[in-house]
């Protein structure tokens, strides 16, 4: 047969969650009795049919998977990615036979290590030492491997001097490096894993998608989930995105997936032109973002994507102040589709002679992104702003208001330079003798 | 169907893995590493530490004696020591009575576990039943140290107490996998095991010989497993003086049987669910 490890077919899982009818307050104590006999009631009854109990007054079922069908090859790294909620979870559980699926299912060639948390079992009381026996047992390696690599661990997680004390008194930071520790170096054909690098400080994260792309490096098969698209991209050598329990998309290229994947992100209002929904969202005290968008040189909006890169591309913030303070500022953060984020840029950023006007009332706030200096791409926009070194109302990577800018040709005058470069950014630098 | 043959793993609803029992061997590490965890940490910051296995069950032993002894004035079996008598039975029951609660509590303090690996579970209750096991072993140095102080020498009978050993731990892992399943749906269980528990005490012959029981009832007082067992401890560790009731014996080891069967199978069709409903 052919190098195929994992094999789901048609993967379903359904949950029965209770919803709690809403109360009204001046209830009396007989129907706070006559409720509780219904619900004792209707909980015997369950238990009879051997039925869970599901606190609350209505059941809903729900899919958390539906139709889930895929197939991964030996070597293949997958990334997992989709919103909170999509699924991606009770895949990992699936696929690591924590739980069963109610239709379907899904075959697997090889020894299978699943990290769906960091440091699972892990006893306060146990000293460092005792941690990782107790640890890696329960992720499945023998009492021999753990020996063999004990030394490799410790060093890894940088706790050498703390390795016979309890790990209650261990620092957070120490804590999560043990735990990663232990698991980084599971010998396992598959190795499945959850969110678990937004751990440690960044030093230690680097140390860590290090770790993880030296594993899909040896030719094991890796399934990752996380939010962090960079990592992501990193990582792996195709991706899925889930949707309410459905995949909506698989692709080899894994950058295609996270771009529909933040293109649905925002489906609502993925859009070169933002205006305020007239709700209390973006409200504060000081600042209210009314509208957002692009216009050329002449105050054109521009309502049409993508454009082209050969001219200046101002930004438009129409926002109202309500309240004056000198330490109000706003400005733009500029994302790449991997969410990563390339630049801000603030009202305040020039020499003070230089900077705009910003009165009591509805002021209009221009910013020119110059020409070529963007490489061909869709970038996202962000409104960030607040109380300079006091509080932030639009902190970046939050939920501000935002529009797209795709761009695309008329990236350079030169004959030999017609489409995308590699890198980040695309400015025409000049060059002399 | 064929098809999965080529595949080491499958997860399909209903499907009973065909390896579990290989699967149970291949984890045995981690019941080994779960238990000494257990007995790691059982008595960690407590003064006495493990001396409360050993003085909770020779209080109980004291106040029985004189309770049932002096007071009551119940009769020993032959010339056995009272105390002795009570102790013989003592230690079964309280090596029943804590493994059924802990078994039965096991899955639930372990819940971080379950969400999280895969591991055959029933390793968890199986691991727990170790810490009431060297408990056991604790209080055994008091039996010795009681017979020196009677003079009691057993007799060769008492070569053959690890097999009652292992039928004390088989009468609470056969409830304890069943109710254990049951207390991850219905937290009901949580509160009616150390009821059972205090019950059990009474109407198990602890605190006096199950001779005293009239002949007609003796076999429907062994519908109670721990009769049988605890009277095969008083057998082994007292001697001739002792009697087995054989038809009420068999009778008890049959209820056994009858609930390590139950308790395995009632395991194993809960199992796959535990992960969605602890």
């Amino acid at each position: 047969m052919s190098d195929i490890v994992i094999k789901a077919e048609n993967l379903g899982k359904k949950y029965t969650i209770g919803h709690q009818a809403e109360r009204a307050y001046n209830t009396n104590f007989r129907e706070v009795l006559m409720r509780g006999m219904r619900s004792l009631w209707h909980k015997t009854k369950g238990f009879a049919k051997g039925e869970p109990v599901i606190q609350g007054d209505s059941m809903e079922e729900f899919w958390a998977l539906k139709n889930v069908s895929f197939e991964i090859r030996q070597g293949e790294a997958m990334g997992i990615i989709g919103r909170n909620g999509a699924g991606k979870s009770t895949l990992l559980k699936v696929l690591s036979r924590i739980t069963e699926p109610a239709t379907g299912r899904v075959m697997i060639r090889g020894r299978v290590a699943s990290l769906l948390e960091v440091g699972t079992g892990f006893h306060p009381e146990l000293t460092g030492r005792e941690n990782i026996f107790l640890n890696g047992t329960i992720l499945g390696m023998t009492r021999g491997e753990i020996k063999r690599k004990f030394d490799e661990i410790v060093a890894f997680a940088e706790v050498s001097q703390f390795i016979d004390t309890p790990v209650k008194r261990y620092s957070s930071g120490m804590y999560v490096r043990l735990a990663f520790s232990v698991a980084a170096h599971l010998e396992s054909e598959i190795l499945i894993v959850d969110e678990v690098l937004a751990v440690g400080d960044i030093k230690f994260q680097r140390k860590c998608i290090g770790k993880m792309s030296d594993v899909s490096g040896q030719g094991r098969t890796v399934l990752f989930v996380s939010h962090n698209m960079g990592a992501v991209e990193q990582l792996c050598s195709s991706a899925i995105l889930l949707i309410d329990g459905r995949i909506s998309s698989r692709s080899k290229n894994v950058l295609s997936v996270i771009k529909d994947y933040v293109f649905v992100n925002d489906s609502n209002n993925f859009s070169c032109c933002w205006e305020n929904p007239g709700t209390s969202e973006f409200d504060n005290d000081y600042f209210k973002p009314l509208r957002f968008f692009f216009s050329d040189k002449d105050g054109r909006e521009i309502s049409q994507m993508p454009i082209r890169n050969d001219h200046d591309i101002w930004i438009n913030i129409v926002g109202e102040v309500k309240k004056m303070d000198p330490a109000l500022y706003f400005g733009i953060g500029v994302f790449t589709e991997t969410e990563t984020f390339l630049f801000g840029s603030m009202f305040f950023d020039g020499h003070p002679n230089v900077w705009p006007e910003v009165k009591i009332g509805i002021n209009t706030l221009k910013c020119r992104l110059p020409k070529h200096t963007l490489n061909e791409g869709v970038y996202k926009i962000e409104i960030h702003g607040g109380l300079l070194n006091k509080e932030f109302y639009f902190f970046p990577g939050t939920n501000n208001p935002k529009i797209f800018l795709e761009i695309k040709g008329g990236l350079s005058e030169s004959p030999l330079w017609l489409e995308k470069r590699l890198g980040l950014f695309a400015p025409v630098l000049e060059w002399t003798n | 169907m064929k098809e999965c043959n080529d595949y080491d793993l499958v997860n399909e609803p209903g499907h009973m893995e065909r390896h579990y029992w290989e699967d149970l061997w291949r984890f045995r590490e981690l019941f080994f590493v779960l238990a000494l965890r257990d007995i790691a940490v059982r008595y960690k910051q407590t003064i006495i530490g493990v001396l409360w296995a050993v003085i909770r069950p020779f209080l109980t032993m004291v106040v029985f004696t004189v309770i049932f002894g002096r007071l009551a004035k119940l009769p020993s079996d032959g010339g056995t020591p009272y105390a002795l008598l009570v102790f013989a039975a003592l230690l079964p029951w309280t090596l029943f009575s804590n493994a059924l609660s802990e078994s039965s509590n096991s899955l639930i303090i372990n819940s971080n576990l379950i969400g999280k690996v895969y591991f055959p579970r029933m390793i968890i209750p199986a691991a727990s039943v170790v810490t009431a096991f060297i408990d056991f072993f604790i209080s055994f140095i008091i039996l010795i140290g009681m017979m020196i102080y009677y003079q009691f020498v057993p007799t060769w009978h008492i070569l053959l107490l690890p097999c009652f050993i292992i039928l004390a731990l088989t009468a609470s892992l056969g409830p304890g996998l069943w109710i254990t399943a049951l207390n991850v749906k219905y937290r009901d269980f949580r509160y009616i095991i150390p009821f059972v528990v205090q019950f059990g005490l009474y109407i198990s012959p602890v605190g006096f010989s199950s001779q005293i029981v009239p002949d007609k009832w003796r076999l429907l007082y062994s519908l109670n497993p721990m009769v049988g067992v605890i009277d095969g401890f008083r057998w082994c560790i007292l001697g001739g003086e002792s009697l087995i009731y054989v038809p009420g014996f068999i009778l008890s080891l049959a209820i056994i049987t009858c609930f390590l069967w139950l308790g395995v199978y009632r395991f194993r069709k809960m199992e796959k669910t535990f992960a969605d409903l602890i």
